[in-house]
């Protein structure tokens, strides 16, 4: 306070001062009215002060996590190293890929480290009846393929039941 | 202009809703959702953007809730019509920053929005007026379990909804309220406020210059954590732990100050009517600072209760896109405090001299 303070982004002349908590440490920003007005800070939604500080996984999973990780997501091709650097991971498969590195993230970060809200239970039973679909397919196409044909039977059986009880395609995919 | 319609509209946060209260102005929800087996906006490339714009948009439009909605692509509204967007808290500035292929669709009433290719494929909204979540969980719990059944969502049994972010994953839901605190500015309380609340696991957001009052002493207060607890709990604490002390701390530090500084007190809202009635040059930071006197002034009684909606209209439209908006283009910033201070002249001009003996 008092001290005359430059914008933390462009070094003009501060006028707007700007005070968070996060993690239990509270930051302070010094910002300039154009870079102020850039970045939202008069839309309190918009703005976040962690958008300033680099993104500290070694703080929690470790000082190698990133730099000696040979990770990669095989669904997106995202690696630790880009997780770092922009905070966000590139797809949902992110999370199995990246498990070692976000769960221990987690723990800090949230109340648990495991969903107790919400389930889409409609959608868990549509995906699962579409996987049960897609598996009795292929083992029917074996099936036929390996000349049984009374297994072929049974699984063509099981297939016309699950299609009878699912819905079209959805339209998303 | 792609968004006259919208800005004409009655809309939930300018006219359309049932008046602000006291101290809280309004409440919202939002829920992150994302489709399975697709990039993350951040990381999608281009045409995957705009498949998932495509496919979300053809979602939401089959949502009974969004009929008779305003579809917007954010490529084709200019910087101004974006910005107008954000001062409304119809879309968040992230979105409005411009990446391609992102989009938001907006209720006939503007209480919701959703926003698709943000930080997640679908960030939904849905914001009142007042205080209240449990109206709001209802309608944004309907809208999720519409799309739910026309979109895969990426979700397991573990995490819960997955985001680009981890912050947001579990229930990807954000409870927030704006409340309006003077009391507590003045009384130099706000710090302490917010460390006490940041112990709950929960944000307090906005401004706080020192000495100065550059944000008219509103804060959001929204759950930090989203997973571990069902959204029932979130919002239960949010509400019990934090707001509610927090209205508590916010009420009693008005009754110290009306009781130990009534002049201090009368003096501030006296100016900030005086000045707002007759300023020439009003910058945003001032502006609403004396909109936000005014507001308490309504709370003290100094001023008719029914005047509380035109001022959070006025909190809204007085900021820099508005202002240039409805100057028909872009003006340099002394060019909008000047149009500022005609529009605050005009619009408080009918506002009847304060009443300080009730
Ligand atoms: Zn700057
Ligand atoms: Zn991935």
């Amino acid at each position: 306070m008092g001290e005359s303070l430059v914008c933390d982004i462009c070094g003009k002349l501060a006028t707007v001062h700007l005070t968070q908590i996060i993690n239990n440490q509270i930051q302070k920003v010094d910002l300039c009215e154009e870079c102020a007005q850039q970045k939202g800070v008069t839309d309190p939604e918009g703005f976040s002060l962690a958008d300033f500080m680099a993104k500290n996984i070694e703080a929690t999973a470790g000082p190698d996590a990133v730099a000696g990780s040979s990770l990669v997501c095989p669904s997106c091709g995202c690696t630790p190293r880009d997780f770092k650097r922009t905070g966000r991971l590139g797809c949902p498969e992110c999370y199995e890929a990246f498990d070692s590195l976000i769960k221990p993230m987690l723990k800090n970060m949230h109340r648990g480290d495991h969903h107790t809200g919400k389930v889409p239970h409609e959608l868990l039973h549509r995906v699962g009846l579409r996987k049960a679909i897609n598996r009795l397919q292929d083992q029917l196409a074996h099936a036929v393929e390996q000349e049984k044909y009374e297994d072929a039977a049974r699984y063509r059986d099981e297939l016309d039941q699950l299609k009878s009880q699912s819905q079209p395609e959805p339209p998303a995919r | 202009m792609t968004i006259k319609p919208l800005l004409d509209a009655n809309a939930e946060l300018t006219s359309g809703g049932a008046p602000g209260e006291p101290i809280v102005m309004s409440s919202r929800i939002r829920l992150a959702r994302n489709l399975d087996g697709r990039a993350f906006p951040g990381w999608a490339k281009k045409a995957q953007r705009r498949e998932i714009l495509s496919a979300c948009e053809k979602a939401v439009a089959q949502l009974p809730q969004m009929q008779n909605g305003t579809v917007l692509r954010l490529d084709d509204l200019s910087e101004l019509e974006r910005q107008v967007l954000v001062e409304r808290h119809l879309i968040s500035r992230e979105l409005s920053q411009g990446e391609p292929s992102a989009g938001v669709i907006i209720s006939r009433d503007q209480a919701c929005s959703i926003m698709i290719n943000e930080e997640d494929h679908l960030r939904i909204q849905v914001l009142r007026t007042g205080h209240g979540f449990d109206d709001i969980w209802k309608v944004i719990e309907a809208i999720d379990n519409r799309l739910e059944t026309l979109l895969d969502f990426a979700f397991t049994a573990q995490l819960g909804y997955l985001t680009a972010c981890p912050t947001n994953l579990g229930t990807g839901m954000r409870a927030s309220v704006m409340l309006h605190l003077p009391g507590l500015v003045m009384a130099n309380h706000m710090e302490k406020v917010i460390r006490a609340v940041n112990q709950m696991g929960m944000v307090v957001r906005g401004l706080f210059g020192e000495g100065s009052d550059a944000t008219g002493s509103i804060f959001q207060i929204s759950n930090q954590q989203t997973l571990g607890e069902s959204e029932q709990e979130i919002i239960a604490r949010l509400e019990h732990e934090a707001i509610g002390s927090i209205i508590e701390q916010e009420k009693n530090a008005r009754a110290l100050l009306l009781e130990s500084k009534p002049e201090k007190i009368r003096d501030k809202i006296g100016r900030a009517y005086g000045i707002l009635q007759n300023g020439h040059l009003l910058s945003s930071a001032e502006a609403m600072s004396h909109l936000s006197l005014l507001r308490l002034g309504i709370d003290c009684g100094f001023i008719a209760e029914s005047w509380r909606g035109p001022i959070d209209r006025l909190l809204i439209e007085m900021q820099p896109g508005h202002i240039q908006l409805a100057a028909h283009e872009s003006i340099e910033s002394d060019m909008r405090d000047t149009a500022r201070a005609r529009l605050l002249r005009e619009e408080t001009r009918r506002i009847p001299p304060l009443d300080f003996e009730t």
